[in-house]
């Protein structure tokens, strides 16, 4: 399993995409590569966080924690960036996420990625864009669902 | 101390100068009986004077006339021949004894002279160490040290010559003179004319030299001060770019030193052309006028030649004299200067540091300060009039905003600080004139730069208990002579008698009663502060001479199978990929997997491996070298890709290059010399070391293939099959089987790598192999490895948080009755050093604790605080914790 792989992978990665490859080939070889297997924990809920990982091969799960145990609420797909906001904030995971299937996936060490973020602003520029794109879609989220809770009410 | 040297060495070496004045004394009259005997041997046998009869009496002792002219002794008599042979023989035998004396007096001389510099030295060191806390802010250490070391060096050797060299050569001359003046009254006025020139004008002449030499010590000494700065503060004349400014000041310096120098030089060599202008006129003379007196037959041959032989003799001890009149000169100068940087103010009396005749009570009753006031150099009231009392049980915050007082009035409490008016009490006791081995032993007072010796950390943490020796230690009857002797040596140059090898270190403080019990104390210290894991680490990182513990190497091997069982029970043999000698290690680098073992020496390590022809022997036949240059070449080609555009501080480059910032340029032409011209040497070998350093599981660059792999597995089976005899202690192989001595505990319980790749392999390995320790019963003896730990020059193999709970446990250990703790964990984090002070006020339960806080708000944990501002104390705060004793405080 080589680098440029890893590379290839960060560069779909919407807000790597614009970066100098170099910068991503150096992201790539500060990160470390790590096999899940299937049923594995990625990070649990309320770890400190202190990596980011890209999904390389493979599927994960996002779980939910109820009374009668962990439930899946979401699926996260190949090539997709996770975990990316407990490194940024310094907060803990706010959920936890385990490989639905054996997975290959990127580790990003919080200080590489700060690090970086430092050297190319431009990855911070395209990060916060990606952010308020969440933000928006939560807050759409948020309204949608103070509208049913109010009819709910009202009902 | 004396401020005169004279007055000083008078005072420690009367008896011995008296013994070395004897013996020059008796000297002198060989050496007038060896300056005579030419002109008898010449004037008799040679001329034939006296022997017209055909023999002639020597030897004959005869009182003078004035004392009855009786005949004493008839002498013997000799022909010519016989005399001619007797009295060479008789020259020769003086020319012995005179010999024997001067050797004699030298080594006498030597010898006072060492005893009297150890002396010196010892004195000096001693008022360092009661020198005022506060006067080593003013001081640089460099300046001191080299005082010591170097300045004092030609006063020690002064102090042998300092009285009977001019004894010595003042009586030499004047024995020559007198001899001179003896055989011809004219000859002899004319060179005590010279001798009185010589002896007036030379020396006026070099005064000023000396006063340019002083003043060339002073520049040297400040230049020495100034480099010691430029070392400490490398750092921020970087972060600054100041170093040009550095460089001028450093070369203004030089400059000036230079200056002054080389007018010593000129003014120096002005005065030996004079001086040897002097010593050459009067031979002349001598020739001239002598020659006149003998051919007018006022003077015999014999008497010439003899005076002419005697003044050769005469210029060397008045040169010597003058000489010696120079030295003293500057040495006196010296001594003063030197002298003068060790008479602080305040020094501490030394009978307050002398050793406890009983053992020191314990402290009790109230910590109390009344009217308390300190002031720093410039006269500003760091604490102003404060007064406060506290039952010495009590654990007591002292809080404030930085600067407020606080820090102050815990090293005041320590002693570190001496109040300039108010009194300080602890339990009655006046804290001011109290020996330092009450607030030594029982107050312990620990700050953020205490200070860590290079040593281990068990001596490190014993420190604290050396006060004073307990015991003799154990020696043969052979050693013990030895030592006796030595002890005598001691005594006789005044230094301490306290013997080091002693057992110094208190047991009973520890509670218990014999070393061997000190581990478990130790432990509990480390476990108190959070040093435990740490400790434990380094432990494992430690190594062990198999030889000298062969059960606890045993039980290492036991320790590697029990943690294979683990990580196959868990489901996880692949966590750890085990040494295997016909296969690859793949978590393992190329030059780890090509040597097989653990390297012994430079020749196989690091850089060694690329050099080593041996090595290089073996590639080269296995086809490996080209392969392996080629690999070390696209490393570098990508770390260029990867780093060539990094600043060189960047913090990747410590973290993940194989090559330094610093280095990047040089590698870029390798590989441009690669395209072109072809690799040098030096070239080739570094590139291998890139490729030796490389583990594709970790490095993912997809350098290493099968065919490779299968080319290094043979190269490794022919390096050590063909290990030539002179390397043969330089690899440590690994051996399933055997315990690798030159690997790391935690290597031998490996025996393997950790695979990368794996989530939380580390941790998970660590935990396994943790408890693998632990089933082994090794958790002690991993403890008490690390506990050998060298903690290097002022602790820096320590990190400074260690660092900081090294010296916290060193003083707890010593049990004191009051714990002064000065902002002693400030670079722990916070959470952590709030641990670690709960644990410490728990270990401390009912003994007495100061503590400064940074925060506001009170810990539960204390009792009181004390509340400083502006160095007052507006008010005092109870603590939730016992209320008893915050009522009883005031």
């Amino acid at each position: 399993m080589s680098i440029n792989e890893e590379v290839e992978a960060l560069r779909r990665v919407p807000f790597f995409a614009a970066v100098d490859p170099a910068k991503i080939k150096l992201l790539a070889f500060a990160s470390e590569q790590q096999s899940f297997a299937a049923g594995a924990t990625i990070f649990r809920e309320g770890d400190p966080g202190d990596a980011a990982y890209l999904l390389l091969e493979g599927e994960a799960a996002v779980m939910a924690a109820a009374p009668d145990g962990l439930h899946k609420v979401a699926s996260i797909p190949r090539n997709a960036f996770l975990g990316e906001i407990a490194i940024l904030c310094n907060i803990p995971r706010t959920a936890t996420v385990v490989a639905a299937e054996p997975i290959r996936a990127l580790k990003i060490g919080k200080d590489a990625f700060l690090q970086l973020m430092r050297d190319v602003p431009q990855i911070a520029f395209e990060l916060m864009r990606e952010l308020a794109v969440r933000l928006d879609e939560t807050t759409d989220r948020l309204r949608e669902a103070q509208a049913r809770l109010k009819k709910a009410g009202m009902a | 101390m004396e401020d005169k040297l004279f007055t000083y060495l008078w005072r420690h070496s009367r008896a011995e100068q008296f013994r070395v004045m004897a013996v020059v004394l008796c000297s002198l009259p060989f050496y007038y009986l060896l300056l005579d005997l030419p002109k008898l041997i010449v004037n008799g046998p040679i001329q034939g004077k006296g022997f017209e009869e055909g023999a002639a009496t020597y030897f004959g002792i005869t009182l003078p006339g004035w004392l009855s002219g009786a005949t004493l002794f008839e002498g013997f008599t000799y022909t010519q021949l016989q005399a001619l042979f007797v009295l060479s023989g008789v020259f020769l035998s003086l020319v012995i004894v005179n010999g024997l004396f001067k050797l004699r007096i030298n080594t006498m001389k030597g010898r006072m002279g060492e005893r009297l510099l150890r002396r010196l030295r010892y004195d000096l060191v001693d008022r360092v160490l009661r020198f005022p806390p506060s006067h080593f802010r003013k001081t640089k250490p460099a300046e001191v040290a080299s005082m010591v070391k170097d300045e004092v060096e030609p006063i020690g050797g002064f102090i042998g010559e300092a009285i009977a060299t001019p004894l010595f050569l003042g009586g030499q001359a004047l024995t020559a003179l007198i001899f001179i003046l003896v055989q011809s009254f004219w000859l002899g006025l004319v060179a005590f004319a010279v001798v009185l020139i010589q002896g007036i004008i030379i020396p006026r002449m070099r005064r000023p030299i000396l006063a340019l030499g002083r003043k060339r010590q002073l520049q040297a000494r400040e230049l020495a001060g100034r480099v010691a700065e430029i070392c400490e503060g490398a750092s921020d004349i970087h972060a600054l770019d100041t170093s040009n400014y550095e460089r001028a000041d450093v070369s203004r310096r030089l400059g000036s030193i230079y200056d002054i120098r080389f007018e010593i030089y000129q003014r120096k060599f002005f005065v030996k052309f004079l001086n040897n202008f002097l010593a050459q006129v009067t031979p002349f003379i001598f020739y001239s006028v002598g020659g006149y007196l003998a051919i007018m037959g006022d003077l015999s041959i014999g008497q010439l030649v003899a005076v002419i032989a005697a003044y050769k003799d005469l210029p060397a001890p008045i040169k010597d004299l003058i000489d010696w009149d120079l030295q003293r000169h500057d040495v006196q100068i010296k001594y003063e200067q030197v002298i003068e940087q060790f008479n602080p103010e305040g020094l501490t009396d030394a009978a307050l540091q002398a050793p406890a005749d009983e053992p020191v009570p314990p402290l009790a009753g109230d910590v109390s300060a009344f009217h308390a006031t300190i002031m720093d150099d410039s006269g500003t009231r760091l604490l102003d009039a404060v007064s406060f009392t506290f039952p010495l049980a009590a654990h007591v915050a002292f809080m404030g905003p930085p600067g407020g007082g606080k820090e102050v009035a815990a090293a005041m409490l320590a002693r570190q600080l001496v109040p300039r008016s108010g009194t300080l009490t602890i339990g009655g006791i006046a804290l001011a004139s109290a020996p330092e081995s009450l607030t030594g032993r029982r107050i312990s007072y620990v700050t953020h730069d205490s200070f860590v010796l290079p040593h281990t950390i068990r001596e490190n943490l014993l420190y604290g208990l050396k006060n004073q020796p307990l015991g003799s230690s154990a020696r043969s009857a052979a050693e013990e002579a030895v030592h006796q002797a030595r002890l005598a040596e001691t005594i006789r140059a005044g230094n301490a008698p306290y013997d080091p090898d002693a057992q110094w270190i208190d047991f009973a403080l520890l509670g218990c009663t014999s070393p061997d019990g000190i581990d478990a104390a130790l432990v509990r210290v480390l476990e108190t502060v959070l040093l435990t894991d740490d400790v434990f680490r380094l432990g494992l990182q430690g190594r062990i001479d198999a030889d000298e513990a062969p059960e606890l190497a045993g039980r290492i091997l036991e320790a590697r199978r029990d943690l294979k069982e683990r990580l196959t029970a868990r489901g996880t043999p692949e966590l750890v990929e085990p040494f295997d000698v016909h296969r690859f290690n793949r978590q393992a680098s190329i030059g780890e997997n090509l040597l097989f073992g653990t390297p012994v020496g430079p020749a196989f390590a690091h850089a060694g491996l690329a050099e080593n022809g041996f090595v290089i022997g073996i590639l080269r036949e296995t086809g490996l070298e080209e392969r392996l240059i080629d690999t070390g070449r696209q490393i570098a080609e990508t770390m260029l890709e990867l780093f060539r555009d990094l600043p060189p501080d960047h913090p990747f480059f410590a973290q993940y290059s194989f090559i330094a910032a610093d280095e990047l340029p040089s590698f870029q032409q390798i590989l441009q010399r690669a395209g072109r011209t072809g690799l040098t040497a030096s070239d080739r070998a570094r590139l291998l070391t890139l490729a030796f350093a490389y583990v594709d599981a970790r490095h993912r660059l997809g350098l290493v293939d099968d065919s490779l792999r299968g080319a290094i597995l043979s190269a490794r089976a022919l390096i050590s099959g063909r290990l030539p005899e002179n390397l043969k202690g330089a690899i440590a192989f690994h051996n399933a089987q055997e315990f690798n001595e030159a690997s790391s505990v935690e290597d031998n319980i490996l025996f393997g790598r950790v695979a990368y790749g794996v989530p939380d392999a580390q941790t998970i390995v660590s935990n396994l192999l943790f408890e693998a320790i632990k089933a082994m019963g090794l958790e002690p003896q991993v403890l008490r490895i690390g506990l050998d730990f060298q903690a290097g020059s002022a602790g820096k193999r320590l990190s400074p948080a260690q660092r900081q709970k090294l010296a916290l446990a060193r003083v707890l250990l010593k049990d004191p009755d009051l714990l002064i703790v000065n902002g002693a964990l400030v670079v722990l984090d916070p959470r952590e050093a709030r641990e670690v002070m709960e644990r410490v006020l728990k270990a401390r339960k009912g003994k007495g604790v100061v503590w400064t806080l940074t925060g506001t708000s009170l810990p539960p944990a204390f009792d009181r605080a004390l509340e400083f501002s502006g160095g007052r104390l507006p008010d005092t705060r109870a603590g939730q914790g016992e209320a008893g004793i915050s009522q009883a405080a005031k």
